[in-house]
């Protein structure tokens, strides 16, 4: 009995001992994580020309300029396509965590154009969890050139044109991210008439990231209609994502010249094939308009 | 037979001053301003969703704090904070283990502001380094609130601040610590 006793002190004050390294965390961490959204699958909204999956966080504009250069194939005589340049000026607003809005005008055309792009369903972890972020985009387009034909009875609806925009992305892990955007385009009129006025496409875009600042991007349309030999082209963009402080550039070649949906989707009149593609770049520089609650 | 009585008695009663030996709270505030003297721009967070474990039998304490809820006036620098820092992906917590070695003058029965010393071990972006503070106890109708103010070297938790950046993120951070703590019914 005795011995029982002493047998039940000893291991009572070794459960004591056990006691104090404990970790007592566990006491009252949770089991079942919470619901928590995926972030940063792309580095900015946009992959290169395309809609990327990802948003601007509320209270934030972005102010991006945009420029593509000229045909790399001609050579020094403009300097690898550095003489020329066309551009777009574009300011993008954060609303929600899944909402933003945005405008644009571009050289080429002297086009305006004008989005929202709005995201029911995000990819999240924990309870509720989604595997894939779902976002709609549209978009409008005007451009503002003089008629080319002036004494024609011309109507101001043969300047605009639309985009519908279905975004089904997913970062797999820190380092990849894909997405597929299956487009329409409707230009109320075209340039030429042998071209439709409602074009299909379907979009692939994907990140690769190689260190915490740089990432490689890509950026496809395939078109199913619309396409005419040797006259326009699929789309294709490739470049480099490189964050820096406040900025991201985002440099890379490509074939097309426009730089909103209806531009690079229906009138890429150049080729990979020949070599015909730009140089480009984007600057996107995030300004925090509406400051983020923070008070201990 | 009464031995075993008086020592389930014993053992019974022991457990249950265990039992409201602790202290705990699910919503400590840790904030942190790592902002260089010449920066335009704050570089400072508050995480509202600390969790502490205080024993107050044995002095020993525990924070446990989620890196993705550090809330930055700038979006954009949350998004840096996040990706390029602390890497919160990889390194989803930071932690500290330490133990009050003053814990003797604390009475966490009687109302009072209580200094201590509080050594243990900090964990952020996967490296732990020891760390030693002082901070106050103050014990008000049954609850403790733990402050503290400490400063972290960031190099030392292996956080590189670019080149371009130096001069807006300082080589140390200043952390303070607030938690209001519940007793913790088992």
């Amino acid at each position: 009995m005795r011995m029982f006793f002493l047998l039940s002190m000893l291991l009572y004050s070794i459960a004591g001992a056990a006691q104090e390294t404990e970790d007592l965390l566990k006491l009252v961490e949770k089991e079942k994580p919470k619901k928590e959204y995926v972030k940063y699958a792309f580095k900015s909204p946009r992959v290169i020309n395309g809609h990327s999956m990802e948003f601007l966080a509320p209270g934030t504009m972005d102010f991006r300029i945009l420029h593509r250069f000229g045909q790399v194939n001609e050579g020094f005589k403009n300097f690898f396509g550095l003489d020329q340049a066309s551009m777009r000026m574009g300011f993008d607003f954060g609303l929600y965590r899944n909402l933003m809005v945005g405008v644009g005008r571009s050289t080429f055309r002297k086009e305006l154009d004008a989005f929202a792009k709005y995201a029911p369903i995000m990819q999240s972890t924990g309870t509720k969890n989604s595997p894939v972020t779902v976002a709609l985009a549209a978009g409008i387009t005007m451009h503002t050139e003089p008629w080319a034909d002036p004494s024609a009875n011309n109507h101001f609806s043969s300047r605009l044109g639309y985009y519908y925009q279905v975004i089904v992305g997913r970062k797999f892990s820190e380092a990849l991210s894909l997405q597929l955007t299956p487009t329409m385009v409707h230009t109320n009129l075209v340039p030429v008439s042998t071209q439709p006025n409602d074009v299909f496409a379907m979009g692939l875009g994907g990140r690769v990231k190689i260190t915490n600042r740089i990432a490689l991007t890509a950026d496809y349309y395939y078109l199913f209609n619309g396409r005419e030999k040797d006259f326009n082209y699929n789309p294709l963009s490739v470049g480099i994502d490189i964050e820096t402080g406040g900025h991201v550039f985002q440099l890379h070649f490509s074939n097309a010249t426009g730089m909103n949906e209806r531009a690079f989707i229906t009138e890429t009149y150049n080729t990979w094939g020949k070599g015909e593609i730009r140089f480009g770049f984007n600057l996107s520089r995030i300004f925090q308009i509406k400051k983020q609650k923070q008070s201990m | 037979m009464k031995t075993i009585l008086l020592l389930l008695c014993i053992t019974l009663s022991a457990a249950a001053v265990t039992a409201q030996s602790k202290y705990y709270t699910k919503s400590g505030k840790i904030y942190f301003d790592a902002t260089s003297p010449k920066s335009p721009e704050n570089v400072n967070a508050v995480n509202k969703s600390v969790i502490c474990v205080l024993d107050s039998k044995t002095g020993n304490l525990q924070f446990s704090v989620l890196m993705k809820g550090f809330e930055f006036e700038r979006a954009l620098m949350q998004e840096h904070f996040n990706e390029n820092y602390v890497e919160s992906n990889k390194f989803p917590k930071g932690e500290f283990k330490g133990v009050i070695s003053n814990n003797g003058a604390v009475n966490y029965a009687k109302d009072g502001v209580y200094p201590v010393k509080v050594s243990g071990k900090l964990t952020i972006h996967g490296e732990t380094k020891a760390i030693e503070t002082n901070g106050t106890l103050t014990v008000k109708n049954g609850k403790v609130t733990a402050t503290a103010e400490f400063v972290v070297t960031i190099a030392d938790y292996k956080i590189t601040v670019p080149q371009l950046v130096a001069d807006k993120v300082a080589k140390t951070a200043t952390i303070k610590v607030d938690c209001m703590l519940d007793v913790l019914k088992q």
